[in-house]
Order: structure tokens, then sequence, then C-alpha cells
């Protein structure tokens, strides 16, 4: 039976190595002195970071990071600003960032020593529709800094929008019965209206067999019964 | 039949326009900034916009096979607004986006100095962030409005290859031309321009350097009005090929100027229903 498949909790690798081999000579100037641009004055990142995409590519470059994402990372590594001041920064950045560059900075939220105070950019990214956004909030940086309750919400939001929750960081140490609770009214909620249970959400509610009631038991039977047949 | 809008303003469209765009064969938009029938009262009203032509609508765009990219600006009538003129500062953001593939709708509207200010710092935009400019023509006293809009764009020293003038008309379209702007139509239901007026245009003038747009928007309008234009330019014995010049190969060459059009070229075999076409609503 499949345990909780959950991505990594840790912090993403360093993406500069990765990104050094993969750059073609003329990108990985433009970005080295981006980064000593940034270094040197933290206002020019405002010109540089919506730049990027356009000069180094946007591929796929790790499981973690795509090649735009991981080279914005390395802009933001470069501010020589810490606690309110990064802060004030990053969350400029995101303001008025497009998609592209508002993934690049949440997934470079581990990085950065800011401790509680970038959870308001994954609130707002959390409080949208857009699917690529909520994934890319709910990374290391939310699974080690948000709140339980807002975890919670935030999972049940990932089965709402069809994001699979093997995409979803800190799952495995951070799912509790009430999480579970949650899930397994929804999955009643869905058998009921006769729609489709995600199977993803079942390796959650497993673990806590308490939170299926008698009338969810048969039905939910029924869903686990079909699961175990396709996993053989 | 492939087809490019180059001036929509989706924001204010339904997801049924999207369906019946991509089935009557539009691929791609382009929506510029613009007014919303309500003034805005603020710049982050403006900013909030700006995210949204961005963020949220492309990705509308997308999930019915559908791209969209848009033009930034300040519009000539809000820069009326002393309390939205600060738009202007924070500009430099926004025309770094990779989306944006033009500053727009910038021109006149009511021939203010605070219009002609307006205008004339964001064709210096558009030179510093080496962009094509979309420039509005006003539409009460368009003649002398259009003039006037030349002599601007001439002074501001912006090549005129990279200047579209829209919403022409028959007054209007020989000096645009002449000027080696682009020439835009509107083609809307009742007012601006028809297809059948835009066919007999195309056939006077030619489609060198020719834009036709539905600019659909909030008022009486139709998302449709590209495709329109094609079947009646076909009913008319233009070809095929002339057809796909102006409506799929201008836009593309137009907007392809800034550099940042990164297209995906329809496949021609493409079925007219596109199969992610139901729309995600998210958090319920």
């Amino acid at each position: 039976m499949a345990a909780v498949m959950t991505a990594s909790h840790s912090t993403p690798a360093d993406p500069r190595p990765a990104l050094a081999a993969l750059l073609d000579p003329t990108a990985r100037t433009w970005l080295d002195e981006s980064a000593a641009k940034v270094a040197a004055d933290p206002a020019a990142v405002r010109r540089l970071f919506p730049a990027v995409r356009r000069r180094c590519g946007h591929g796929r470059l790790t499981d973690y990071w795509t090649v735009d994402e991981a080279a914005r990372a390395v802009l933001l590594t470069a501010l020589p600003l810490r606690d309110q001041a990064l802060a004030d920064e990053i969350t400029r950045l995101h303001r008025h960032g497009d998609p592209a560059e508002q993934r690049a900075v949440l997934r470079t939220l581990p990085l950065l020593d800011l401790g509680d105070l970038a959870l308001p950019l994954v609130r707002e990214s959390l409080r949208g529709n857009d699917t690529t956004l909520i994934e890319a909030a709910l990374g290391p940086y939310a699974a080690a800094h948000l709140p339980h309750a807002e975890y919670r919400q935030a999972v049940l939001k990932c089965v709402f929008c069809e994001i699979p929750l093997d995409r979803v960081t800190g799952l495995d140490s951070r799912a509790d019965r009430e999480l579970a609770r949650m899930l397994a009214d929804f999955a009643h909620e869905r058998i009921v209206a006769g729609r489709d249970v995600p199977h993803d959400i079942l390796p959650v509610v497993r673990a806590f067999p308490d939170v299926i009631g008698a009338e969810l038991k048969h039905a939910l039977t029924d869903v686990l019964t079909d699961v175990l047949k396709e996993e053989g | 039949m492939r087809i490019f809008d180059p001036h929509i303003h989706m924001t204010s469209r339904t997801t049924d326009d999207y369906e019946a765009m991509y089935a009557a064969g539009v691929r791609a938009v382009v929506e510029p900034a613009f007014w919303l029938g309500q003034p805005r009262t603020s710049p982050e009203s403006f900013y909030d916009y700006f995210d949204g032509l961005l963020g949220w609508e492309p990705y509308r765009a997308a999930q019915f096979g559908i791209q969209h990219f848009c033009t930034i600006a300040l519009n000539p009538k809000e820069a009326n607004d002393p309390r939205c003129v600060p738009v202007l500062d924070e500009l430099d953001r926004y025309l770094a986006k990779d989306r944006v593939v033009a500053v727009g709708e910038i021109g006149y509207d009511s021939m203010t100095p605070q219009e002609d200010e307006a205008l004339a710092r964001q064709l210096q935009l558009a030179i510093e962030h080496e962009l094509p400019a979309l420039v509005h023509t006003p539409h009460r006293d368009k003649a002398t409005g259009t003039r006037s809009t030349l002599d601007v764009v001439r002074e501001s020293g912006i090549a005129p290859e990279l200047v579209v003038l829209d919403h022409l008309n028959e007054l209007t379209v020989g000096m645009v031309l002449d000027s080696g702007c682009w020439a835009g139509f509107s083609i809307y239901p009742k007012t601006k321009m028809s297809e059948d007026r835009m066919v007999e245009i195309l056939k006077e003038h030619g489609t060198e350097r020719v834009l036709v747009n539905s600019a659909a928007d909030w008022g009486r309008s139709d998302p449709l009005k590209t495709r329109k234009t094609a079947d009646a330019m076909l009913a008319a014995g233009f070809d095929e090929d002339d057809v796909d010049k102006v409506l799929w190969r201008n836009p593309v060459a137009f907007y392809g100027q800034s550099g940042r059009l990164e297209l995906d070229e329809p496949k021609p075999d493409e079925e007219a229903t596109f199969q992610g076409n139901s729309i995600r609503r998210g958090g319920a």
C-alpha cells in the first residue's frame, strides 16, 4: 500500500551549479553581471528580475526549479538586504510581478532568511485561483511556516483545484486528524453527489480511520476497493 | 483559418466568447490596457488591472486554446484625471514584463494638454523599452485628431513602423499609411467601421501594414468581427493568402517587433473545439 507520498520537506538545492552547467555563455554572463549589480545596488533588481526569462530561458532545470525560476532565485539571493528590508523588496517584486515572477519569488522563499515575514505572499497566492501559483506557494516555506488551520485549508483547496497532493510539501509531517476529517467529509459530499473522489486523498484519510463515519465507511469501502484493484 | 485579434478587451468578455472565438479560428489576441467604463480613481486600481492583464486573463485564455498578450499604458481619457497620472511613474516595472508586446492604448481623447503630456511621455517609454506603440485615435473630430497624433509621433523620434494608429476610417487611412505607420481598423456592429467598408478600404489601399481587430469590450461589440471580415474578404474575391496576411501575419509582424511575442504557431488540422475548455473555478 502506498504511504502518504509528498514532496520533500527540505530546503531546495542551490540552483547555481545546475544553472552554470546549462546556460549558454551569453546568458551566464548576463546573470553573473546582474547578480553583481543587485549585490551592489538592491534597487537594480526591479528592472533585472522581470527580464530574466527573456535572457536565460524557461525550460525545466531540476524537479524543483525551472530555468527562469532558478535564475531569478540567483538575483533574489544576491540582494544585500536582511529582515524587514529584504521582506519589503521581495514583497514589492511579488506585488508587481507577473505569474512567472510570482512563482519564482514563492519558490525562492526557503532560500531566504525571512522567518514569517513572507507569509502574506503565500496567503495571497492561496486565495487566488491560478493553480500554478497555489502549487508554488505550497513548498517548503509554507510547510515550515503556515499555521495548522491555514495549512489544512490549503490542502483542501488543492483537492478542489485538482492539484495532485504529491506536489504539496510537508503532507507527511503535517497531515493530522483534523485534515483527515475534512477530507473524509469532502469525500462524503462527493459520494452523495454522485461525483468522483480523487484517490490521492485516501492515504491521509486511511491514516486516521476513526474519522470515517459509519455511513461513509460503506461508500468509501467501494472507492477503496477500486483503488486497491487499480494499485494491484 | 488562423486569426490573431490585435486589439480586444477580453477582461470584459465571457467564456462563451472564448469558445466561439476558438471555433471561429482565433488562436491569439492582444488585449490593450484601456478604460473600463467606470472611471478609476487611484493608481492602485490600474496596477490590479495590469496584473489581471498579465495574470488571470492569459491563464483564462489558455484554457480555451487562445494565446493572450497585452499592451500597457495610461489611457488618454484617464490621463486627464490628476488622481490617475502617478501611474506613469510605475509603468517602467510593467513595460519590462514578458507578455507586454507594446505600449498602449495611448493617444488623444479630447485633445487636452494633459493628453499631450501623457502621449509624449509614453512614446518615450516605448523607445526606452524598445516596444511598439498602439495609438488610439479620437472618436470626436477624428481627422484633426489623427493629424495631431501623427505630428506628435514624428516629433517623438520613434520609428513609424513601430507605431499603429487605430480606429481609422476612410478619411484617416491615407495620411496614416503615407506616414509609414501601421493602420488599425476596429470592426464594430454599428460605429467605427463595418466589414464591408473594411473590404473596400483593403481594395483601395492594399493589405500592407494593415491590422483588423474587433476591439470588443464592455460596450456593444462582437468578438467574431475578425472572422466576419475574413469571410467578407473571401466573398469579395480576396484569396486565403490575403486573409492570412491581414488576420495573422500582419499582427504577428507588428507585435513581433517587441521581441516578446512568444507564439505557438497553430496547427492547421486542429479541431474546432479546444479540449480543455472548462475554466477551473478554483476553491469554489
